[in-house]
């Protein structure tokens, strides 16, 4: 059943990917204001974080849903994208900062840094941030994985560590010392690549990128896990004792997948930032990475499609809850993670298929 | 300047000096200058305390010190300064100036006398010499101590004359000090000497300043105190000094780490029994610490006038609402999830958006003030540098009082064996006849009533406000896992730890680095040993 | 069960088609109201929501606006930052609203500045800052560093004698820019660095022992010492806790705090606090009709006469009130046209003088020093003689110095350089 059924899923993923990457920068820029099929700059930034969002679900599925690992820290590696992606950002602002420093940022300089800190160094290049993106939270993915695997720190223990490990650098991020922006984070962009970001123009063709990295990321895990690696790799979930007796080294297959998805995450970060214009330790927060193990659980974990419909479901209700009943949202949000977990466990993708088979 | 006006301003000169004699003696016989303590000229009301002060009044005494306290106030109705017995509505009066009863008087109808920190320290020290014939020595040797730090000649000489009377040791040898810090301002170098000896060995703040002025150089590299043997003498005290205190600075190092394990102790105890003995990752955790939180605050609400004893009604009334809170969400909620740990995750942070929401709902936002008893508040004063404060020992004894009631509860009662089994293997307990059910609901809300305990002892120490609860959720994981789940003597080695880790790391690292150098322990400690401090053994384990 | 689910997903796009569907501007002016309702900075920014309602409601009753009435727009950016500029962009763009009033910390102010220039909005922001910043669309009606930290240091230094100084403040950006500006001003006075303490802390810290003994240490040297504290919100509580218990008393070491005001002094048992200071440009216990009024009108709102007024609402009543006499004064809400209008714009603050809002989009200020009282108010022991005028660009950091705002024909650029005679750092 299982094969079948993804593949009908697949097909209804593209089709949405597609339909959205067409239709909504065309409804965007094509189409006047005045006319009724005209889709705002706001939703289609909006729709764009949601997209980034969906690509750090899918992460975050591909490791919990696939791999058994429960991650409460992926927000870090999320994060850690965005930040590689803001500095290049804020190195292209140059001499246009407020106090027309060339060298240094508008924060250092009031700070009175006087030389640009080695962390920052490269930065200036777009494929070094590029290259960035990915290999900073896939190398502190590796290192921490290859340690945590090997020892064998499984379930809660894994999990309260990646806590750990995400609520220590929001610390060192909010110290200003770190050369980061501190509380304040990475803000004021001005261009990227020379396209003014706050151009319709530019919006629309980052939009369009967040849908073929989603697009690309969904298959990439499809292919993944439709893989003999993506079957030990569920086969480790289910039984890892067993599969490690029948001769598997578990522990590598735990640390691709793990690495792997740390770098999806960074490429999440790095699409959100332009579009939100902000990146800042907020986003390292613990409560932000269990909330997006919410939205993965909410979708429905193990499906890869339910990791996407969580993400949009439950910032779509966010969004409109914040403006609609903004005494009361937390009531609603709270209530519907309760409901969720007790009337549908499987999610609303395993409530889907249940249905498709009833 | 002609003659004529030369006169007539002696004259008047003359006319002053005698009124202004006239009313110094009025005001020792009679009067009080209370009328100039009004209003905001505080160059008026210093002047206005030191009249009293020098007055010889019995009053004056009681005037300056209900003057320090806020409790001298102007009756609006008659223009009588009253004083009021505490600060209760309404309150009782006495006449400021002559003692007697007044009945009670709305605070409404009372007006306050203000003053400001310049005023207070002169309170102080106009008491602190009223204070030195006090017959209580505690009494006379704080009001010696209080008068070091600037002593004028006449105190000095009230000194001299009073150290070769005074009985108790103590107090003579405070004088000693106080009379030496003011020989060492002496011209006579053997006199500064005499001053440096006198002054040995006593650990106040002042006899460091002084000495190390003595041992100070001038930007050449000359030393500022001309005579060697004063220096060397200087010196040598101060050395003394510094080796105390950086005993006393160890001893007050351990001390807060201990108080800061024993609040992660207790926060992460309730989250030892949910997550540690029963597997549900309980994310309203916090927020039932936040419920015993708000319970105390309700109870000195409904109980103005006892805030010393309302923490005693507040201790049983936090752990039954935070237990009886979590009895219904095992019930409602956790019940349905046994065996899906990861669920109970996502059911629980939605039970504490939930509940915050609730509390903001109903208390608003805003943090609510919680009184600190008076019990609680100051230090004891352990030898003569080291402090430690009340509220922590206070929370450290009550805290390790809980946790070893908890202990004891699990080992020797019928419950606890239940839990106990019911952990170990369910299927079997039940078979034996436990009512798994039963001593689930009951076991949880174990658990959240010692985090509503912990949310009382957190009420003394931090904001009562609806974040309470996520500020402690993440330490209390920690200190759970790096512990070992399950295991509660873990929990308690793993807080007291952390919290002494933190407290040595601080001085060196700062505050934020420190708790980033723990996280940082934390992971590599399990990466080392992967089921924290004590790990469970046996088939359980496995599961 | 199946039936609520599928009712649930179904009321759920719905939604999401009525909420994307541009709302059409009817015969009222929208106000935006954007502070957060839920998390860490609900306590401070709920009662300034509610402030707005008053405001507007009151507006309203005296007839609107240019003949229409007023109507709010409450959003929750729920104390995140990313949030913030959502939720900003939905009220310009979506609800199209006249103004926008909100934001309390400075990541917030950032997180929404780019939209604002981007859509043209306008934003009052109505709490003290670090300054360094002028921007075309913000209207800074809280103080600026020289309106709030300057005068208390003076106050300090001059009139109780402080040689010794702790600046201790929870480690963001507020902090850190107003001690690097204090630093340089102390230094300037004269104070040697090793009479210079600097403490930061992460927000919510909540174990201060070793600070507050550390803090003994410094002051037991002999010389008056003071603590300056930018220390924020929820931190206080536990700090002002552990310098009560550990016998620091304000007569010994004061301490002067920028973010502690009455609504804050609400949540805390004030009795160890008396005679420690605090810095505003506004208090409850000023005795002056405005105020008294103000107050009075408050408590009927909020239907709760035990509620505190603080400096920020003050900040929201007076750049309200200048938004109204601006958008009068223009004959319309369009945001060039009240940009241009606003400068110049004399409006009552509550302590009895004439605030301006100034070509640097900043106001004139009073700048008062209280001291705690047991009560939970504060108690006026200084004042400046007339009103400040908040400084956009602080004269004693060396690269802001030389920067210059003025949005009037003359310059129109919020940071002019006038050694280079550049304007730079402009997104529009």
């Amino acid at each position: 059943m299982a094969v079948t059924a993804n593949k009908r899923a697949d097909q209804v993923v593209y089709g949405v990917l597609l339909a959205l990457a067409v239709a909504v920068p065309a409804l965007n820029l094509g189409v006047g204001e005045s006319s009724a099929l005209h889709v705002s700059t706001y939703t289609m930034t909006l729709v764009g974080k949601y997209l980034c969002y969906a690509l750090l679900a899918l992460s975050v599925d591909l490791v919990w849903g696939f791999g058994g690992i429960l991650s409460l820290g992926h927000g870090a590696f999320f994060a850690l994208g965005g930040y590689a992606m803001g500095m290049h950002l804020m190195r292209q602002i140059g001499t246009r900062g407020v106090y027309g420093n060339a060298e240094l940022p508008d924060f250092m300089v009031f700070l009175n840094w006087k030389e640009l800190p080695w962390t920052w160094y490269g930065f200036d290049s777009f494929p070094f941030a590029m290259l960035m993106v990915v290999l900073v939270p896939g190398l502190l993915a590796f290192v921490f994985g290859w340690f945590a695997f090997r020892s064998r720190v499984t379930g809660v223990y894994l999990s309260i560590i990646t806590q750990a490990l995400t609520y220590a650098l929001l610390l060192a991020f909010f110290r200003n010392e770190m050369g980061f922006g501190g509380n304040n984070g990475l803000t004021d962009f001005k261009d990227i690549l020379g396209y003014d970001l706050q151009a319709d123009s530019t919006r629309a063709t980052l939009f369009v990128l967040s849908v073929l990295a989603l697009a690309g990321g969904y298959a990439g895990c499809r292919a993944l896990i439709d893989s003999k690696f993506g079957r030990v790799l569920v086969a480790v979930r289910d039984a890892e004792n067993r599969a490690r007796f029948i001769g598997y080294r578990v522990e590598n297959y735990k640390l691709w997948a793990w690495t792997f998805s740390a770098m999806l995450a960074g490429v999440a970060g790095a699409l959100y930032v332009p579009q939100v214009g902000i990146i800042n330790p907020g986003e390292f927060s613990p409560l932000n990475s269990i909330e997006l193990v919410i939205w993965v659980a909410v979708g429905g974990r193990g499906t890869l499609y339910g990791a996407l419909l969580g993400a949009f479901v439950v910032n779509f209700a966010k969004t409109f809850f914040t403006g609609a009943l903004p005494e009361l949202w937390l009531f609603v949000l709270g209530a519907v993670f309760v409901l969720v977990t007790l009337l549908i466990p499987q999610g609303i993708a395993g409530y889907f298929n249940r249905e498709a088979r009833a | 300047m002609s003659l004529p006006y030369a006169f007539r301003l002696l004259r008047s000169l003359a006319m002053l000096l005698a009124l202004l004699c006239a009313a110094r003696i009025a005001l020792a016989e009679t009067e009080l200058p209370l009328a100039a303590l009004q209003g905001l000229d505080f160059k008026a009301k210093a002047a206005a305390i030191s009249a009293i002060a020098d007055s010889g009044s019995p009053r004056a005494e009681a005037i300056l010190n209900a003057l320090t306290d806020g409790r001298l106030m102007l009756r609006k109705s008659d223009q009588r300064f009253v004083i009021i017995a505490a600060a209760e509505d309404p309150a009782t009066l006495t006449d400021a100036l002559d003692g007697s009863a007044l009945g009670s008087e709305p605070l409404a109808g009372l007006k306050k006398i203000v003053i400001n920190n310049q005023l207070r320290l002169q309170l102080r020290a106009e008491l602190a010499r009223m204070q030195l014939a006090n017959p209580d020595p505690h009494a006379r040797r704080a009001a010696v101590e209080a008068l070091a730090a600037d002593p004028t000649p006449a105190v000095i000489a009230s000194l001299v004359e009073a150290a070769p009377k005074e009985q108790d040791e103590d107090v003579a040898r405070a004088m000693q000090v106080v009379i030496g810090l003011a020989q060492i301002g002496d011209a006579d170098p053997a006199k500064r000497l005499e001053g440096v000896q006198a002054v040995t060995g006593s650990m106040l703040g002042e006899v460091h300043n002084r000495l190390t002025q003595l041992v100070a150089r001038n930007p050449a590299g000359e030393p500022l105190e001309p005579s060697m043997d004063v220096r060397i003498a200087a010196g040598a005290a101060l050395r003394a000094i510094d080796q105390r205190r950086a005993r006393y600075e160890l001893i007050q190092t351990v001390f807060f780490g201990l108080s800061l394990g024993f609040v992660l102790v207790l926060a992460a105890t309730g989250l030892a029994i949910t997550f540690g003995v029963m597997g549900v990752i309980n994310m309203a955790h916090g927020e039932m610490m936040m419920l015993g939180a708000y319970t105390t605050y309700v109870v000195q609400q409904a109980l103005p006038n006892h805030i010393e004893a309302s923490i005693f009604i507040a201790i049983p009334a936090a752990f039954l609402v935070a237990g009886l809170v979590g009895i219904v969400i095992e019930r409602g909620i956790v019940r349905f999830l046994y065996g899906r740990p990861l669920e109970t995750l996502l059911a629980t942070f939605g039970v504490s958006l939930f509940l915050q929401q609730v509390v903001r709902s109903i208390f608003s936002p805003l943090n609510r003030a919680v009184a600190t008893p008076q019990w609680m508040s100051g230090q004891l004063m352990v030898g003569d540098a080291l402090a430690l404060t009340w509220n922590r020992l206070y929370i450290i004894i009550f805290s390790a009082l809980v946790f070893a009631a908890l202990l004891a509860l699990l080992r020797f009662t019928a419950l606890g064996l239940q839990v106990r089994a019911v952990s170990q293997n369910r299927a079997m307990a039940r078979a034996m006849g436990v009512r798994a059910g039963w001593v689930d609901a009951l076991t949880f809300g174990l658990g959240s009533g010692v985090a509503g305990l912990a949310g009382v002892a957190l009420s003394q120490l931090t904001n009562v406000g609806p974040n309470l609860g996520q500020s402690y959720i993440i330490d209390s994981f920690m200190v759970v896992v790096f512990g070992g789940v399950g295991n509660l003597w873990g929990t308690l080695v793993a807080g007291l730890s952390l919290g002494i880790a933190n407290k040595f790391l601080e001085p060196f690292a700062g505050a934020v680095l420190a708790k980033i150098l723990v996280l940082v322990f934390i992971i590599l400690f399990i990466q080392k040993w992967p089921r924290g401090l004590f790990p469970q053994r046996g088939r359980s384990a496995e599961a | 069960m199946k039936r609520t689910f599928k009712t649930l997903v179904t009321s759920m796009v719905a939604a999401l088609v009525v909420s994307t569907t541009p709302v059409r501007a009817e015969d009222t002016i929208k106000v935006g109201v954007l502070h957060s309702l839920s998390g860490t900075m609900a306590i401070s920014e709920t009662t300034l929501k509610d402030t707005m309602l008053m405001l507007i409601d009151e507006q309203n009753k005296k007839g609107g606006l240019l003949g229409k009435k007023l109507e709010a727009v409450v959003v929750d950016p729920a104390s995140n930052w990313p949030l913030f500029a959502e939720k900003a962009r939905e009220l310009l763009a979506k609800d199209k609203v006249a103004a926008v009033f909100g934001c309390w910390t400075s990541v917030s102010r950032k997180s929404v500045l780019p939209v604002f220039e981007e859509l043209n909005g306008l934003l009052f922001y109505p709490v003290q800052y670090e300054g360094e910043e002028s921007s075309k669309n913000v209207f800074y009606t809280g103080a600026a560093p020289n309106q709030q930290a300057i005068p208390a240091v003076d106050y300090l230094m001059n009139e109780v004698g402080v040689k010794r100084w702790v600046l201790a403040g929870t480690d963001y950006v507020y902090p850190r820019t107003t001690n690097k500006i204090l630093e340089a001003y102390l230094k300037d006075k004269g104070v040697a660095a090793e009479d210079i303490m600097i403490n930061y802390t992460p927000f919510g810290h909540s174990d201060w022992q070793s600070i507050v003994s550390d803090i003994k240490k410094f002051g037991s040297a002999g010389k008056k010492t003071a603590v300056v504290s930018t220390i924020n919100g929820d931190a206080n509580v536990p700090f002002y806790k552990e310098l009560g218990n550990q016998g620091v008393s304000a007569a010994d070491i004061p301490v002067v705090a920028f973010s502690v005001g009455e609504e804050e002094l609400s949540g805390i048992d004030t009795k160890p606090l008396v005679g420690h200071l605090a810095a505003w440009n506004y208090f409850m216990s000023v005795d002056a009709p405005a105020n008294a009024e103000a107050i009075k009108s408050w408590h009927t709102f909020i239907k709760n006469d035990k509620r505190t007024f603080n400096d920020p609402m003050e900040a929201h009543v007076i750049g309200f009130n200048m938004w109204v006499k601006a958008v009068e004064k223009a004959k319309s809400t369009d945001p060039t046209a009240v940009q241009k209008a606003i400068i110049g714009v004399e409006s009552p603050n509550l302590t009895g003088g004439m605030s301006k809002m100034l070509p640097n989009h900043h106001i004139t200020k009073p700048v008062l020093i209280g001291e705690i009282q047991a009560n939970g108010q504060f108690e006026t022991v200084w004042k400046t003689e007339g009103l400040v005028p908040g400084d956009a660009w602080s004269d004693f950091l060396p690269e802001s110095k030389i920067i210059e705002a003025d949005w009037t024909d003359a310059l129109n650029c919020g940071n002019y350089n006038t050694v280079t005679k550049k304007c730079s750092g402009q997104n529009f």
